[in-house]
């Protein structure tokens, strides 16, 4: 079932065009080159799929920006300035790991936090219990030298 | 007609599910036994009216009865009876009555398997079983009815979506749900629990083999869904973080968390206030999983807005069950009794950790697939919060956790001696250590995490193997005793040691994603290509017509050295019933790893675009989940854990002497 939603979309779209994911037609000669296209377009969004990287997607807009980032690669540009130059385009939604910053605080520090959290919590607790270890109540007491006295008489 | 007596009965089973939430709680506290007994021939009937209804509509699918709405918008005359089966359950309507078939199996099971069990527990567990049942009956009916009749019915169906017209439809979503579902009864006996304010080792013993049942199901069915995902969407992926994966690995994580935690409540009476905790959280995120995906709101928080029906509901669903086990938690916990003491090195300390990490990990999933959702609806700032987020978030807590997971089962109850245990594991930690430095010599600038995942995968598939060997060896022992050493182990200890290295296996599989070769290219007949360790050969290529799909299919002969290995036949196939196309990757599976080959577009009659992968070891990921099921499964059939099955009256004397060393 968790698939079925994906699986519709993709269904979708591989309905609307029959675009395939990284074409040989699209790939640059230079292998360096290429390597470092196909890294950057792993860590961008496809914008009109579900949670798919450029890299897998066959949806059109997928391949414009595969080639765009190709085209812009090859004329000499750093892998920060393309990826700079989407973000501007796009806005922060095209990134796959979202940026550090106000907004994204809380993604970010929510996993270290609850870890801390939890371990502070459990280290209390350790605490408390060196602190006061419980104390026989008077009828363990009494079933225990029960238990004590039948031994020594066994 | 068929259809109607299945609507009948889904009514019918829900007026017995209301009858079961309330007449055996009442009968708890009014000290009624006859009322407090109601439950079970309530469970019994509801289910046998569940299923009663799952078959008729399964009956209209298979018989295609157009005049069903159901069946119009997901089936087809054409498709094979397979498909008309297993579409039954892909779409909304149908899944949701696996959904509820599923959660009335689990309260029959507690019904008739129950004997064992006291009964003010069997009524209050079966009273809360009743209550969700309830909810999510009336859900169908209300908002979600698969019996929906339409006139004028039309002549031929609108077909199945061609990417779920694949065994993986079948299997995915029963497992899954099976397992998602599960912790409904873990949920039910926690609150059981909570309303009757009594928890002793006795409530663990019970309630940990369904708790099993559960995670293995629920563990296949994940493994089975990434494996279906990996061979249909054609590029190889097998785990996108998506959030609909996210929904179904947040219960896994929470239910893995709690398999260990009731252990520890079982043999040693401690943490039970946690126990109960993490049984409420796990199913919480089944119900949130359940939310998320039937909701809409994945898809868009608009589409959520403009028709907010089903998702509402099932939002008061959730917030009612959540909440309200949350507010009795808060409420009972207080008086339940704490036990059982323990040093902080000790098994139990380890398991803390462990339990530590994984409700970590669960709130770093949670946090990363809600995120973007919440900062949506507040700020209007879309973000995506993807695969590389969750790999360096969660993967690192992951990582972690599989360092301690050796040390965990190697510890003594009560007082552990670290040291002893780290000398014990030596052996596991060098070999590990010396893979994981191997493999960045032989990287060198290569990725980071893959080498480590590495060492660990071979440094916990040691110190598993390691555990057991400790347990069974004997310097000087003849090989007989050592057999019945063996033997005397109880079957949980070789369970928790096997689903250990399946964990291990599985990491194994995640590492060598590393090393895989890709090679994307236009394949010309007869043109050979090579991929990794191997040459790839098209011979022909032509189009063959199937049921209800038309495909084209490439003949590829793999060669090893000039040397034929394998031959596959990857196709993508062409559905006219509803114009769209699937691609259909051949893959060959050579030792552990895969080749795999998926087809992209023709260019002219004899090239095709294709991408070629090779990936080592790759069937580990899949089958390490096997072998973690298979670990529970052995782990459920120890003696000690059977419901109602007395205190261990065959203890071998080996055993216990092995008992007493721990």
């Amino acid at each position: 079932m968790k698939r079925i939603r994906l699986a519709l979309l993709f269904g979708l779209m591989i309905a609307s065009s029959l675009a395939h994911a990284v074409q040989p037609d699209e790939m640059l000669r230079d292998p360096a080159l290429e390597a470092r296209a196909r890294t950057l377009s792993a860590e961008l969004r496809c914008m009109v799929c579900q949670n798919q990287s450029i890299d897998d997607s066959d949806a059109p807009l997928a391949r414009d920006i595969r080639l765009l980032i190709r085209q812009r690669i090859s004329q000499g540009q750093s892998n920060e300035a393309v990826r700079g130059f989407l973000v501007s385009r796009y806005g922060d939604f095209i990134l796959l790991k979202p940026p550090f910053k106000t907004e994204t605080l809380l993604l970010w520090t929510g996993a270290p936090l609850a870890l801390a959290i939890g371990a502070l919590a459990i280290w209390s607790a350790v605490r408390r219990r060196e602190i006061a270890p419980p104390a026989l109540t008077e009828a363990e007491e009494a079933r225990l030298t029960a238990i004590v006295g039948e031994g020594e008489r066994g | 007609m068929i259809v109607e007596i299945g609507h009948y009965a889904l009514t019918l089973a829900l007026a017995l599910a209301l009858v079961q939430a309330i007449v055996p709680l009442w009968g708890t506290l009014r000290g009624d036994e006859g009322l407090a007994s109601v439950g079970q021939s309530c469970a019994l009937g509801q289910f046998a009216a569940i299923a009663l209804s799952f078959g008729a509509l399964v009956e209209a699918h298979l018989a295609s009865d157009f005049s069903v709405l159901n069946v119009v918008e997901n089936s087809h005359s054409a498709v094979p009876a397979i498909y008309k089966i297993s579409g039954v359950w892909g779409n909304h309507e149908g899944s949701m009555l696996l959904w509820v078939l599923i959660l009335a199996f689990f309260g029959a099971l507690v019904a008739a398997l129950g004997r064992g069990l006291p009964p003010i527990l069997r009524a209050n567990v079966l009273a809360v079983q009743g209550l969700i049942s309830s909810a999510f009956l009336a859900f169908i009916l209300m908002t979600s009815n698969p019996f929906a009749r339409l006139s004028p019915a039309p002549f031929e169906g609108r077909d199945l979506n061609p990417v779920l017209q694949d065994l993986g439809l079948a299997i995915h979503p029963p497992l899954l749900y099976l397992g998602y579902v599960g912790f409904s009864i873990v949920f039910s006996f926690a609150a059981a629990a909570l309303i009757e304010g009594r928890i002793d080792a006795a409530w663990a013993r019970f309630v940990r083999p369904f708790a099993l049942v559960a995670w293995c199901f629920l563990t296949l069915g994940i493994a089975m869904g990434s494996y279906w995902a990996y061979y249909t969407l054609g590029w190889g992926g097998f785990w996108f973080w998506d959030p609909v994966e996210n929904a179904s690995l947040m219960p896994w994580l929470a239910g893995t968390a709690f398999v260990h935690s009731v252990a520890v409540m079982e043999k040693r009476d401690a943490l039970k206030v946690w126990t109960i905790f993490l049984a409420i959280l796990a199913f919480s995120f089944s119900l949130l999983g359940t939310f998320l995906v039937r909701s809409g709101v994945l898809t868009s928080v608009h589409a959520f807005a403009s028709d907010p029906s089903r998702g509402v509901f099932i939002l008061a669903i959730l917030a009612f069950f959540i909440g309200g086990a949350l507010a009795l938690f808060a409420w009972r916990a207080p008086l339940l009794k704490r036990g059982g003491l323990f040093a902080p090195i000790s098994r139990e300390g380890a398991l803390v950790l462990n339990n530590l990490l994984l409700t970590t990990t669960c709130v770093g999933v949670l946090i990363g697939t809600l995120y973007p959702l919440a900062l949506e609806q507040l700020t209007g700032e879309k973000i995506t919060v993807g695969a590389p987020f969750f790999n360096m978030t969660c993967g690192a807590l992951l990582l972690l956790l599989c360092f301690v997971v050796p040390f965990g089962q190697s510890l003594a109850w009560k007082r552990g001696d670290l040291l002893g245990v780290a000398q014990r594991l030596s052996l596991a930690l060098a070999v590990g250590l010396c893979v994981c430095v191997a493999l960045f010599a032989l990287l060198r600038g290569g990725p980071v995490l893959a080498p480590i995942a590495a060492g660990l995968a071979v440094y916990i598939i040691l110190g598993s193997l390691n555990e057991i060997f400790a347990r069974v060896w004997r310097r000087g022992a003849p090989f007989g005793l050592l057999l019945s050493r063996a033997r005397g182990l109880p079957l949980s200890a070789w369970g928790s040691a096997l689903a250990h290295i399946g964990v291990g296996l599985t990491l194994m599989g995640l590492a060598a994603t590393a090393f895989g070769a890709e090679t994307i290219a236009t394949m010309r007949v007869g043109e050979p290509q090579t991929v990794g360790p191997y040459e790839v050969t098209f011979q022909t290529l032509g189009s063959r017509a199937g049921p209800n799909y038309s495909e084209v299919v490439a003949k590829a002969e793999i060669r090893s050295g000039g040397t034929l290995v394998a031959t596959v036949d990857p196709a993508k196939r062409f559905f006219p019933a509803r114009q769209s196309s699937t691609t259909q990757a051949g893959i060959a599976t050579l030792w552990l790893g895969q080749l795999y080959i998926s087809l992209g577009d023709q260019a002219g009659d004899s090239a095709v675009a294709a991408r070629l992968y090779w990936k080592p070891l790759v069937t580990l990921i899949w089958l390490g989940a096997c072998v973690m099921a298979f670990g529970g499964a052995l782990s459920l059939a120890d003696r000690r854990l059977r419901i109602g099955a007395p205190a261990p009256a065959r203890t071998a004397p080996a055993q216990s002497m092995a008992a007493a060393e721990r």
